[in-house]
């Protein structure tokens, strides 16, 4: 048995998959727009399960690291094909960055031929004929007029085949207790390059199960870790506790998510959490089978 | 690395468009030495007016002496690098698509004319039509990337379609005249009727106002974002007038309206 902080990890995996990932460079005038862009723009991006894309803000960025010099922040953005994903970004990036004062797009991934999506060379046409290109050591921008003056984006972005669905579950005696780990967790992930936690404040109450009895939906409550249900179903929940989060981690590769894992679970562990647990399919959805006990090791 | 060193002396141009990374790697500095340059009208071994020591295998070529009557270095390279230390003659890096060229003194005329690609860097003066297209062309430099720290001539960028050259002291005249697209940077004042006849394309001016012909129309004051990634990278590449330009706002004039009109001209006006 292994125990850290007096909680128990249990002997379990995370299942993860692949999913294609994309990393945006999103700068503007001054670091609070850069955050209101990216904030917008990784906005109802929580599951694949009900959203276009899985996507949040990996980081701040300062100024002599961007490209245009100003302040930034990276977002990555995650969607089971490259089709899906340059369909979610453009859309993503059209509505929330375009739109928003200032911001400008680049891309954060290395280029590898037909591994791309194409951004700003789709965003274009919205500069009527009057946008500008501009090339620059193999990298193109787009300058679409807007009413504040140009919106700036880089024409193409790099993909990697990224990891999604790294997850570990907060077994807590208390709902503070609880969401107190969470918390914890997500701001020793949030230190860690490479994964975002797409959910909101980096972790989900409502973890799912596939399926349900109504046909017509996908996914459903897991009911096996709800406290209310202790009594009617065989729960994985031990009898003092009384609340569960469940941490879910995207990253642009399989250690990026093993590193946040790790780090998230040894955060979490503390008094009144009972037990680390993980979520999964009895292996068979998704290929990355992430052991707890040897991720701690 | 292949070394050249000049010694001729004669006032007859020498044609020497086998200097480049591409024709000389694989060969021994003897037989580098055999290779056919054009002296007036007759055909001379290259060993006539450069010692030759070295090997180009690496693609590195450095050439020392007064060159300013050798045409066509690195004509039409794609790779590797040429450093002239001293004066370079006309017709430098024509049509390269590759590599890049450094030269430590002035360079003559036509310098980049319809390069593709690859990088030019006089840390010296430069002649007329930098970049430019040849005579009954319709294009000139189409890609690639010229920096010139001194001064320049007139009809820099002629029919230029895309890439980036930098001036960083004075230019002549009719700069970017019949610009189709890219980018030209001056740091020092211009010549007259820049920018006449261009159909896209960017000319920035940091130092003094344009003298910009009565069909080019002003648009606004701003700060566009490109300039930053722009001298960002001359930066990188040492160019010396971007080191300590910081300023971002600019006047934008639309133009020219006797061609297409979607070219811009930049002028900086302040922080």
């Amino acid at each position: 048995m292994l125990t850290i902080e007096g909680t128990t990890i249990d002997d379990t995996f995370a299942e993860a998959f692949p999913m294609t990932a994309a990393r945006l460079i999103v700068t503007a005038e001054t670091p609070d727009w850069a955050w209101t862009a990216g904030q917008m723009a990784t906005g109802y991006a929580a599951s694949v399960i009900g959203c276009d894309a899985e996507a949040g803000i990996e980081r701040t960025i300062p100024p002599e690291e961007t490209p245009d010099g100003r302040p930034g922040i990276s977002l990555l953005m995650f969607a089971f094909s490259r089709d899906a994903l340059q369909k979610a970004v453009v859309n993503r990036v059209g509505q929330c960055i375009l739109t928003c004062a200032t911001a400008a797009c680049y891309n954060g991934l290395p280029i590898v031929k037909d591994k791309t999506i194409r951004v700003g060379g789709n965003l274009r046409y919205f500069g009527d004929g009057f946008q500008f290109s501009k090339k620059l050591e193999g990298r193109r921008f787009w300058r679409i007029p807007v009413m504040d003056g140009e919106f700036t984006c880089e024409d193409v972005f790099g993909t990697v085949k990224g990891v999604a669905g790294g997850n570990f579950l907060i077994l807590g005696e208390t709902q503070a207790q609880a969401l107190a780990a969470a918390e914890a967790a997500v701001a020793a992930i949030r230190s860690l390059t490479g994964v975002i936690l797409p959910f909101p404040g980096g972790f989900v109450r409502s973890g799912s199960k596939v399926g349900s009895r109504y046909k017509k939906l996908k996914a459903s409550t897991n009911d096996v870790f709800c406290p209310t249900l202790k009594g009617l179903v065989k729960t994985e929940l031990p009898p003092e506790a009384n609340a569960a989060y469940e941490i879910v981690i995207d990253g642009v590769d399989l250690a990026a998510v093993e590193q946040a894992m790790r780090v998230g679970i040894r955060a979490a562990c503390r008094p009144g959490v009972s037990r680390i647990s993980a979520g999964n399919y009895g292996g068979k959805l998704g290929p990355f089978h992430l052991r707890l006990h040897q991720l701690l090791r | 690395m292949l070394q050249l060193r000049y010694y001729g002396t004669s006032n007859i141009p020498v044609e020497a468009e086998g200097i480049t990374p591409d024709q000389l790697a694989g060969k021994s500095a003897a037989e580098i030495a055999t290779v056919p340059v054009q002296h007036g009208n007759a055909q001379v071994p290259l060993g006539e007016f450069f010692h030759v020591t070295g090997s180009a295998d690496d693609g590195d070529i450095r050439i020392d002496g007064d060159c300013s009557r050798v045409k066509w270095i690195g004509a039409g390279m794609t790779r590797g690098r040429i450093v002239i230390d001293g004066a370079a003659g006309m017709h430098l890096g024509s049509e390269m698509r590759g590599g890049e060229i450094h030269v430590y003194g002035p360079a003559g005329d036509w310098v980049g004319a319809e390069m593709r690609g690859g990088r030019i860097h006089v840390h010296g003066h430069a002649g007329h039509l930098v970049g430019g297209a040849y005579r009954g062309s319709p294009k000139g430099m189409r890609g690639g990337v010229i920096l010139v720290d001194g001064q320049a001539g007139n009809e820099i960028g002629s029919g230029m379609r895309r890439g980036l050259i930098a001036i960083g002291g004075p230019s002549g005249d009719f700069v970017g005249i019949s610009l189709i697209a890219g980018s030209i940077f001056l740091f020092g004042p211009t010549g007259l009727r820049t920018g006449a006849g261009m159909k896209r394309g960017t000319i920035a001016a940091f130092s003094e106002r344009p003298k910009l012909l009565p069909t080019f129309r002003y648009d606004c004051t701003y700060q566009p974002v490109f300039m930053r990634i722009y001298l960002r990278q001359l930066r990188q590449w040492g160019f010396p007038p971007a080191q300590l330009e910081s300023r971002q706002t600019f006047e934008r004039w639309s133009g020219d309206l006797v061609a297409l009109g979607k070219g811009e001209v930049l002028y900086c006006v302040g922080p």
